[in-house]
């Protein structure tokens, strides 16, 4: 009996490893199509920039409160920690090196997953359960060409342009709390961070990574939306998933690039 | 359109049509009709091109189906108008811009000209004046004219209705029925209708064909199917609970699963 039941175990445990590793081929082979069929969504770019206001503009607000609040809190943080040290002027600094590098990326793409990303998997699920993604193909009007490219490549550059938004206006809440309420000197809160921030090291990695982010989530979300079964509950599911498989890829991915950028003497 | 010893499955134990034969000749409105389940969507989405069959042939519009690559199948499918069960309007666009979808992607047509095409689409549906709502505004009935005219707007040789009279009220189904009756003769298109609305199919089709678990049991012109001596289609135009098709899916022993005890 007992012999049975670990077979059994196994069993289920080998399925659902080769179920897993089937689907991310499914979901590879799906994005090479996507890329391969973009034409339309670049040639014909007012889709793709329709597709920014939804996932790009309409995120703002979500985007520029978090990162105000994310900046303060910083801030906060960050002097009570830096005065023990006497080195309470550094604390621009490190404020624009926590979001740049890590914080402005990741939280804006946890966010983006959240809001935008939750919305791409949904509105694709939706209609492909109403048939209207089967009526396009019916008009001879591929689907990934004409509603998940552009939504795929709105995604994509989205994220860096609302990443460098969330670090801007966390800086913005870091002076509004270090300098204007607790009295950090402004010129040395501004000059420090000008010489210690460094365009190529930090701020360039810091779009790469926002820009890994982007595909990541959006890659995620059109797929999910465009596999979903074509029910309310498989709609449901999709975009939960989108939500969880997301933010564990922007965590992991986060790791990724952090140890490649950052570590190994690269950045002083 | 003609189908020649046509056999589909999505596995082999389980064939969903087994060899299914039909000629459709141009002009014709034809209706294909039998219980849910019996294998009409599939036949019809074998005709679009969606399903490969796994033996026979389907020549649609000249082409043979299962040989043609992504684009000889968009190719074909720019001939041929489809009207969905609901509709399945884009509901991020207006009315005018459901009907104008296909012309802006396969023409390239200057906005005027669209626009008089686009109008002349929805006159003949008798929603020029809805042009401007959004597919939620729109009841049933209209939601599948706007469909219909949609699937007009590029002129098809062939029009396929995927059970075009699902839950439409009297006035809106007998719309239906005249429009597609008369887009057929004045367009000189070609119609398939896969429906079990059977007493109100008979009366807008020019041939009938019956389908029963994967089969065209019986075919006919509607007065034909209408005195048919075959059990399943009378049990089918009557409409009636005894027949060929039980009432009762099967079940086990009713005594034992109310565990009666047996004397």
């Amino acid at each position: 009996m007992r012999v049975a039941d670990l077979r059994a175990r196994v069993e289920r445990l080998g399925s659902g490893v080769t179920s897993h590793v089937h689907r991310l081929g499914f979901a590879s082979r799906f994005l090479a199509y996507l890329v391969l069929h973009s034409g339309t969504a670049l040639r014909r770019f007012r889709l793709t920039i329709a597709e920014i206001y939804f996932a790009g503009v309409l995120s703002l607000v979500i985007i520029l409160v978090s990162g105000l609040f994310v900046g303060m809190v910083l801030a906060l943080q960050g002097y009570e920690t830096l005065q023990r040290f006497g080195a309470s002027e550094s604390l621009g600094v490190l404020v624009a090196l926590s979001l740049v590098r890590e914080l402005g990326p990741v939280v804006a793409g946890l966010l983006f997953a959240s809001r935008a990303g939750s919305a791409i998997t949904a509105e694709i699920g939706l209609m492909k359960a109403t048939e209207q993604l089967s009526a396009m193909e019916m008009m001879a009007v591929d689907p990934i060409a004409r509603v998940v490219a552009p939504r795929f490549w709105g995604g994509v550059l989205s994220m860096p342009l609302l990443a460098g938004l969330f670090s801007a206006m966390g800086i913005f809440g870091g002076y509004l709390v270090g300098v204007q309420l607790i009295g950090v000197d402004a010129g040395a809160f501004w000059s420090q961070m000008q010489a210690a921030v460094d365009v190529r090291n930090d701020i360039w990695n810091g779009v790469i990574k926002s820009l890994v982010f982007g595909v990541a989530v959006t890659w995620i979300a059109v797929f999910e939306g465009y596999d979903a079964p074509p029910t309310a509950e498989g709609v449901s599911r999709a975009t939960t998933r989108t939500v969880v498989t997301s933010s564990l890829a922007i965590l992991f991915l986060d790791f990724i690039l952090t140890a490649l950028m950052f570590t190994g003497g690269n950045h002083q | 359109m003609e189908i020649r010893g046509l056999s589909f499955a999505y596995d082999r134990a389980r064939p969903v049509l087994r060899d299914i034969n039909l000629a459709i000749p141009r002009g014709a409105v034809v209706g294909i009709m039998g219980q849910s389940g019996c294998g009409k969507t599939t036949l019809l989405r074998v005709i679009m091109g969606a399903l490969r069959p796994s033996a026979g042939e389907a020549r649609v519009l000249g082409h043979a189906t299962r040989g043609l690559d992504h684009d000889g199948l968009y190719a074909m499918r720019r001939k041929m108008g489809m009207l969905f069960q609901f509709g399945a309007l884009f509901t991020d666009m207006s009315v005018y811009e459901n009907v104008a979808f296909p012309l802006r992607e396969h023409t390239e047509l200057p906005e005027d000209l669209l626009n008089d095409l686009v109008m002349m689409k929805l006159h003949a549906v008798g929603l020029r004046g809805a042009a401007h709502l959004r597919p939620t505004e729109l009841s049933g009935g209209m939601a599948r004219r706007v469909a219909l005219a949609r699937s007009i707007a590029l002129d098809p040789q062939l029009i396929l209705y995927d059970e075009p009279f699902t839950g439409l009220d009297p006035i809106s189904f007998g719309v239906i029925v005249r429009l597609i009756r008369e887009l057929n003769d004045s367009l000189g298109a070609t119609s398939i209708m896969v429906t079990h609305d059977v007493q109100e199919a008979l009366g807008v089709v020019d041939y009938v064909y019956f389908m029963a678990a994967g089969k065209v049991i019986a075919e006919g012109k509607p007065d034909e199917i209408r005195a048919s001596g075959e059990p399943f289609v009378r049990q089918f135009v009557n409409g009636s609970a005894e027949g060929p098709v039980p009432f009762h899916y099967p079940a086990a022993d009713y005594g034992a699963d109310l565990e009666l005890a047996t004397a």
